[in-house]
């Protein structure tokens, strides 16, 4: 289908899917094999400027908004999901600053994120805290010269292999979730170290870790924006950059179904190649349908994000539900066209379905998005005359 | 015919001296002179690095009337060891040397090589021997320099050399420095007799296509041979001369120096040489596979080879690597596990006397020029060869 | 460190046709490529570049079509391209086209000048060391690895059929590349963008002050006279029976050919 991309876009795109093709294809299952984060791949993704498509110009990236970002991952996630969150992750982890950094923040970190030299993580989750966000116990305390920050996150993708973090922590206990702030911790700061690195059914290249903070001194300099306005700015966030996971949906789906493609095309059975068969033809007819239907609804929500609007929650979580929920099918049932084969580690369906789960549940899992939305829905009924 | 020196242009840096083979340049006056007695070679006017010789008339293609004779060879030696190469260059030389009714020579450049006679017994009527310890190395600014120069001394028609690593970058940088064409990788070299050409044709475009190729105007008629493309006669009770020569050194002093050198060890039975090879291709599909075809070759005595797929996945390295961009072998018995048969591979091994294929592809190209094929899953025939053989 | 690149645009692939009535070359419907060769030398002078700072500048001599080779290299950090093109230029074997790079190097000048190993389509190797000859510069053929680059002088490893060798020389000098060199880096998105924009030159042979008997088909040396394709000999006996009795029956062919 066309989505009538700009040069700017397409070039981006092919550039993005020649690096999935050439890079990360041939290396893909081992790194899922071995749970090893993708850094060869960073780095190239690094030297061909991807990174920098997030970034504002006059902070040495090339000016891209979210449905740019939106192309890369799913070009990435076509090919392996795991990577393609890696790259994503950044993205979530430095919005904060570049939406409500100041100057001199954002002059001292985002080159380095454009020029992929470092890698963000956002910390948010807790483990008294996961879809009830504003549990979080993660305290910041003022103290001269900064804030102490003492607690733990949990499951924060890229935690460990990043160096920027944009950590959510109360800076007034009192207020709750109103008492919430956004800080910038770097890796190495005293008192910061990790937890081990889970091991998880699906996008295993992705280093998923917890973040422990004993009493780690971050700099005045280093909250983001004004104090309090941490979970707004999470709301904001997210809504942000929940079609980047729809994207990463819809290449996973568009991977997936490739591949199903491909192998019904070549297997043969009963005398005839499986593609040929109605049954088979009719699953096929069917992923088709939620890939593209996933897509145009992530391009959607990607470019109202772009276009300056004041509110996108509803088109954006209404994205990234349709998109996972399309990529959990989509997987699950090439995995079953393909029968056998499909099940095998020797061909790549069994990965991507493992991959396609947490897209269901991370960012917002759908069913706090459904319900987010169906609270949009009352809303603007009481609003409608 | 003139030829003239631009005193705008000439510096009198003197380059053209020693390139004169009759000696003829002085320098006087911050300018260079040509004395009486040129022949209009042409060889200074390549030495000058300003342009400032000139020849006033392009020599007319005269394949019949002009005066160059004799074919030679290029008889490569490594470390004081005649190369195979060699040998099979004089087979075709002889070959061609008969049908012009002309003589056959070998030039040898190197320092200590041993058996140089065995060039005679192989078919060369002369041999130019240059010996000198600075060529031990196969300095190639040195080699070239001793080849231009024997080369406008004697002034062949010919001129064959290997295409071997040192041949594909030696020869080309003296067809440069003589003017005159090179054609790389022949396979095929024949002789129009009634315009006195060499026809020289080669593959191109990865083998897909052949070309024929001739070199009308100038002369030597250069070429570059893959090895075992043709096969060395026996060697026979032969007459002929090993004339020294002597050692030139150019007015510009060679540059490139060897430090050091480091031999391959990892093969055993040592590729080109071997009579049986073993070779494997992707369908191993990973490096351990590979030690299957190794107890096979053991028990068949035989060398390991590969397509180029296994090396570029790092399975082995590249010196067992067989075909376009890899070795050439022509064995008695090649037995090719796993390979299609893509065009760039059968360049480095269609030769072989026997062909064995084993791929699971009924239509696989290997087929097509194999000898005898088994079309079946390699992981099942290897071992029942291994089994049977033992 | 002033870098210059040589390259060629050739066909993608090398599964071409001919035309039986013409004897050409059937070249529709095949993208044409930088001679993969050629994208190892260009990584190789860009981070000579990177590393020891100056610039990188391609050339090739070809039609007006191989600006699209010369742009996808700046893609991929050449700093600037040349296109040698004039109709006198067309025909030229190893020779001409070595004079007629020649020229441009001269022009330019250079510290370093890179070439790749061979071409797809060619395969003859010739250009780089006929280049060097021609410029009288040193030569080393098949460098696999730049150990050592400093002012006026060059450390290398290179790689023949036995090992590999180490050697060194002055500088300037023209080194042919394989592949084992290094990993050519995909384009960037700067990269092409600078790439769309920037002005290439293109020199003919007047800009050149290219003697007309040295370059193109006049001052080829060489001629081709014929072109075919390679009688491919069909012995294909492929073994009947099962796996077992094949495998007998090979052993006992091979057996009796005196071969095992």
């Amino acid at each position: 289908m066309e989505y009538f991309l700009t040069e700017q876009q397409k070039t981006i795109k092919g550039l993005a899917r020649r690096l999935a093709e050439e890079r990360i294809r041939p290396v893909r299952a081992e790194l899922d094999e071995k749970e090893e984060f993708p850094w060869a791949i960073i780095k190239d993704l690094a030297a061909a400027d991807l990174f920098r498509v997030f970034i504002p110009e006059q902070y040495e990236g090339l000016g891209g908004g979210c449905f740019e970002l939106c192309l890369v991952v799913e070009e990435l996630s076509r090919v392996c999901s795991g990577v393609a969150v890696s790259y994503a992750a950044s993205a979530l982890g430095t919005y904060i600053l570049m939406d409500y950094g100041s100057e001199e923040q954002k002059q001292k970190y985002l080159p380095d994120v454009a020029s992929g030299r470092k890698l963000t993580a956002f910390a948010l989750t807790e483990p008294t805290a996961g879809s009830d966000a504003s549990a979080i116990r993660t305290t910041a305390g003022k103290v001269s010269g900064g804030y102490l920050l003492n607690g733990t996150k949990q499951f924060i993708t890229n935690g460990g292999e990043a160096e920027l973090y944009t950590v959510i922590a109360l800076t007034d206990k009192a207020k709750g979730a109103r008492g919430a702030s956004a800080l910038l911790v770097e890796k190495g700061t005293p008192g910061f170290t990790f937890g081990k690195k889970e091991k998880k059914l699906g996008i295993r290249a992705s280093a998923t870790r917890e973040l422990v903070f004993k009493n780690c001194l971050i700099p005045e300099g280093n909250i983001i924006g004004r104090a309090g306005m941490g979970f707004i700015m999470t709301m904001r966030l997210l809504d942000r950059s929940r079609p980047g996971i729809g994207a990463q949906a819809v290449g996973l789906a568009q991977g997936a179904l490739e591949a199903a493609v491909d192998y019904t095309e070549q297997r043969v059975q009963f005398g005839h190649p499986l593609i040929s068969l109605p049954v088979v033809q009719d699953k096929l007819a069917g992923m088709a349908i939620l890939v593209e239907a996933a897509r145009a609804l992530v391009y959607a929500a990607a470019r109202t994000t772009d276009s300056g609007v004041k509110s996108f929650t509803e088109e954006s979580a209404m994205a990234k539900v349709f998109a996972s929920d399309a990529a959990m099918k989509v997987t699950t049932e090439a995995v079953q066209v393909c029968g056998g084969a499909g099940y095998m580690k020797d061909y790549p369906l069994e990965k991507m379905m493992r991959d396609a789960k947490i897209t269901q549940i991370y960012e917002g899992s759908n069913e706090v998005l459904r319900n987010a939305i169906a609270i949009s829905l009352r809303k603007r009924k009481a609003r409608t005359p | 015919m003139s030829i003239k020196i631009d005193p705008e242009k000439c510096i009198g840096c003197g380059n053209c001296i020693p390139a004169c083979p009759f000696g003829l340049i002085e320098i006087d006056r911050g300018l260079a002179w040509i004395k009486e007695g040129c022949t209009f070679c042409g060889a200074c006017v390549d030495a000058c690095g300003y342009y400032a010789i000139e020849i006033g008339e392009i020599p007319a293609p005269t394949p019949t009337g002009d005066s160059h004779r004799g074919v030679w060879v290029f008889a490569e030696q490594r470390q004081g060891n005649l190369k195979n190469a060699a040998y099979e260059l004089l087979a075709k030389g002889r070959e061609l040397a008969e049908t012009l009714q002309t003589e056959l020579s070998a030039v040898c450049l190197g320092h200590n090589i041993k058996d140089v006679s065995q060039l005679i017994a192989y078919g060369a009527d002369k041999v130019y021997l240059v010996d000198s310890p600075e060529l031990a190395d196969n300095q190639e600014d040195l080699c070239a320099g001793q080849l231009v120069a024997l080369i406008r001394e004697h002034q062949p028609e010919i001129m064959l050399a290997g295409a071997t690593a040192l041949g594909r970058s030696l020869i080309p940088r003296v067809a440069a420095r003589l003017h005159t064409g090179l054609t790389a990788d022949c396979t095929g070299l024949e002789i129009d007799t009634e315009k006195r050409l060499l026809l020289q044709t080669r593959p191109t475009f990865g083998g897909n296509i052949m070309a024929t190729i001739i070199c009308p105007a100038h002369r030597p008629q250069m070429a570059t041979v893959r090895p075992r493309v043709f096969k060395k006669n026996r060697p026979q009770n032969r007459q002929g001369q090993i004339i020294k020569a002597d050692f030139k050194r150019e007015a510009v002093t060679a540059k490139t120096r060897l430090l050091s050198f480091v031999e391959d060890l990892t093969e055993t039975v040592k590729l080109e040489d071997a009579d049986i090879i073993v070779a494997g291709g992707r369908g191993l599909g990973k490096a351990e596979n590979f030690k299957l075809l190794e107890e096979l070759a053991s028990v068949l005595g035989a060398a390991v080879g590969s397509s180029r797929p296994p090396v570029d996945e790092g399975w082995l390295p590249y010196s067992h690597q067989v075909g376009q961009t890899g070795k050439t072998v022509c064995p008695k018995l090649y037995i090719a596990c796993g390979i299609s048969g893509a065009i760039q591979h059968l360049a480095g091994m269609q030769t072989s006397d026997v062909i064995v294929a084993i791929n699971e592809d009924p239509n696989a190209p290997i087929f097509e020029i194999a000898t005898y094929g088994i079309v079946g899953d390699l992981f099942q025939v290897v071992p029942m060869l291994i089994e049977n053989l033992k | 460190m002033n870098v210059v690149v040589c390259l060629k645009q050739v066909p993608g692939t090398t599964e071409v046709k001919i035309d039986p009535q013409t004897n050409t070359l059937i070249r529709q419907g095949i993208k044409n490529i930088i001679n993969p060769f050629d994208t190892y030398a260009l990584e190789e002078g860009v981070r000579l570049k990177e590393k020891h700072s100056g610039r990188v500048t391609v050339i090739t001599m070809g039609p007006p079509q191989a600006e699209e080779a010369l742009r996808e290299a700046i893609s991929l950090g050449a700093d600037e391209a040349v296109l040698l093109s004039d109709h006198a230029f067309a025909g030229a074997d190893t020779w001409a086209t070595a004079y007629t790079l020649s020229l441009a190097v001269r022009k330019l000048g250079a510290d370093i000048i890179i070439c790749g190993r061979q071409t797809l389509d060619g395969d003859t190797g010739q250009v780089g060391p006929e280049l060097a000859e021609m410029l009288k510069l040193p030569f080393i053929a098949y460098v696999s690895q730049i150990e050592e680059i400093a002012e006026g002088h060059i450390r290398v490893r290179r790689m023949i059929e036995e090992g590999h060798e180490v050697m060194e020389t002055t500088l300037p000098a023209v080194i042919t590349v394989v592949k084992e060199i290094n990993v050519p880096r995909l384009p960037s998105l700067r990269g092409i963008a600078r790439s769309k924009s920037a002005p290439i030159p293109v020199w003919d042979a007047a800009t050149l002050g290219a003697a007309k008997d040295k370059i193109g088909l006049a001052g080829s040396c060489t001629r081709v006279i014929k072109v075919f394709f390679p009688k491919r000999v069909s012995r294909g006996e492929k073994l009947e029976g099962d796996l077992k009795s094949q495998v007998e029956k090979l052993i006992n062919k091979l057996k009796e050919a005196n071969l095992i």
